[in-house]
């Protein structure tokens, strides 16, 4: 099955000592899941100020500066799996470092 | 009669789920082949193997529904009428296979990707057979908000793609974990409601005693589903001296023992003792064995207190709780000591882990009721009365601190 995991970052979790490995780790579990081949494809996403909310209301687009909703976790970057089942993508993403400073949302895609 | 047959809706349901894949499906067979022998056995006889019967029943009744909406799909669509054949069921009702399909089916009602609520309920629908109303009522939820419960528990095993089975070795003591804590959690829902015969609470009991019993038969490497099994016997053994004739709640100290059923009992012991024998006491095993030295002692003078304070100091040791701990003071108290348990609740208290606790204040103002310290015995009541939930402990909680008060006690 086919999965996307958002990758996101709890602000107040991030401090200099938390992220410190947060590079290194990452590359390492990309490189294990690619070497799996549970890891389709991902990446991270540019700053949360870069951010541009797109709504279209009465025929009139609106747009706000930042992320679409104000919470202390925000999406940090993505990844699509194809895994067996929920429990390996539960399993993959439970081995993302980010997990430990965050939270990481799996979810499958779409059946058509 | 459909209830002394309750054990085999499981088997089914978690065998047509296997085969078809569909829990709607499954459950609707059950519910088919259990109606079809309400017709027939009272006429025909009961079979001589009413789990076989009842599962062809309702395998044929799937095979046909099956068959069905294949027809319908050929209808709408021509072009499918060359797809793949609908699978047969073969008709092997091999034992062994459907005893593991219902271990599939509890660890796959216990994920922990489901909320709590869901896995409970998914458990009581598939695996106890209760009707989404009877669950509903325990539960005290509207029938509607049950019903939605299920339905998004088993749309997300499909959507999500939670898998059908029993969890492999990396992750199967966590996942047991999980399907002893839904067990135990449904056995407490029925133990706890003091007030009253509530049939419906009475039967959560019931069926959380016959799943650890099954779960037993069905893992027997594994002590703690043994020691689950005992723990629950222990208390439910105990069922009728709890409460007295107007509900109030009676302390195990004060309970009539020959009220405690002693068949129950006896079968408790024999399977703490068989779990015991594996040598990893996990905290089933222990509250079991702690149970075990109440239900055992002659009365209450002669509880082996000693054992008890040794036990829960292992018991903390595997489940680090403050509400261990707390009890862990009890059997201090009780053994060494109501100085040496005050002591330990002071440190408890110090460490704020059990702030707003009810039973904190209730536990201190017993010890210190026993000591004779009554006025200090008074104020920890009155804490504990401020922040006290349930209505039967609140009796009991005003009826001692009136002892303690005008010095009866």
């Amino acid at each position: 099955m086919r999965y996307l995991m958002f990758v996101c970052v709890d602000e107040t979790l991030v401090n200099p000592e938390s992220v410190k490995d947060m590079p290194r780790d990452t590359i390492a579990w990309v490189e294990e899941m690619d070497g799996r081949g549970v890891r389709v494809q991902g990446n991270r996403l540019a700053e949360l100020p870069t951010a541009t909310t797109v709504r279209v209301r009465a025929g009139e687009v609106v747009l706000a500066d930042g992320p679409f909703a104000e919470t202390k976790e925000h999406i940090a970057g993505y990844d699509i799996l194809e895994c067996a089942d929920l429990d390996e993508a539960i399993e993959v993403a439970g081995k993302h470092p980010v997990a430990k400073i965050g939270a990481i949302e799996v979810r499958p895609f779409a059946e058509d | 009669m459909a209830s002394a047959f309750a054990g085999e809706w499981g088997r089914i349901v978690a065998t047509l789920i296997r085969r078809t894949g569909d829990w709607d499906l499954a459950e609707e067979c059950a519910q088919d082949a259990f109606a079809e022998a309400l017709r027939r056995w009272p006429g025909d006889g009961v079979p001589t193997r009413p789990g076989a019967w009842l599962t062809t029943v309702a395998k044929n009744r799937a095979i046909d529904r099956l068959r069905r909406d294949r027809r319908r799909a050929e209808l709408l669509d021509e072009a499918s009428a060359l797809g793949p054949e609908v699978q047969e069921m073969d008709d092997d009702t091999e034992d062994n296979e459907i005893e593991d399909d219902r271990l599939r089916l509890m660890f796959t009602c216990c994920h922990p990707a489901l909320a709590l609520e869901a896995r409970v309920a998914l458990t009581l629908r598939t695996l106890a057979g209760l009707t989404t109303a009877e669950i509903a009522h325990a539960f005290l939820v509207p029938e509607p908000t049950m019903a939605k419960r299920l339905v998004r528990a088993k749309a997300k095993i499909a959507g999500a793609g939670i898998p059908y089975r029993v969890p492999p070795a990396h992750l199967l003591p966590e996942r047991t974990g999980g399907v002893l804590a839904v067990l135990y959690l449904l056995f407490n829902e029925g133990y706890a409601a003091s007030g009253g015969p509530d049939l419906i609470r009475a039967r959560l009991c019931d069926e959380a005693i016959r799943l650890a019993r099954a779960l037993r038969a069905l893992m027997p490497d594994e002590p703690e589903a043994a020691g689950l099994l005992a723990l629950m016997l222990f208390h439910h053994a105990r069922r009728r001296a709890r409460s007295d004739a107007v509900g109030d709640l009676v302390t195990l100290e004060d309970q009539d023992r020959g009220l405690w059923d002693g068949e129950e009992i006896a079968e408790a012991n024999r399977v703490l003792d068989g779990a015991l024998r594996h040598g990893h006491a996990g905290p089933y095993q222990l509250q079991a064995a702690i149970v075990r030295c109440h239900t055992n002692a002659a009365d209450a003078a002669e509880t082996d207190w000693a054992q008890i304070a040794s036990l829960y100091e292992l018991l903390a040791r595997v489940v680090p709780s403050p509400v261990v701990a707390l009890n862990q003071a009890v059997a201090i108290a009780m053994s060494r000591g109501l100085d040496a348990g005050l002591e330990a609740i002071d440190e408890l208290e110090a460490s704020g882990r059990l702030d707003g606790y009810h039973l904190l204040h209730a536990t201190r103002a017993d010890l210190l009721r026993r000591a004779g310290r009554l006025p200090e015995a008074a104020d920890a009541y009155r804490e504990a009365l401020a922040l006290v939930g349930s209505d039967s402990e609140r009796r009991f909680l005003t009826k001692r601190l009136g002892e303690v008060t005008s010095g009866t006690s």
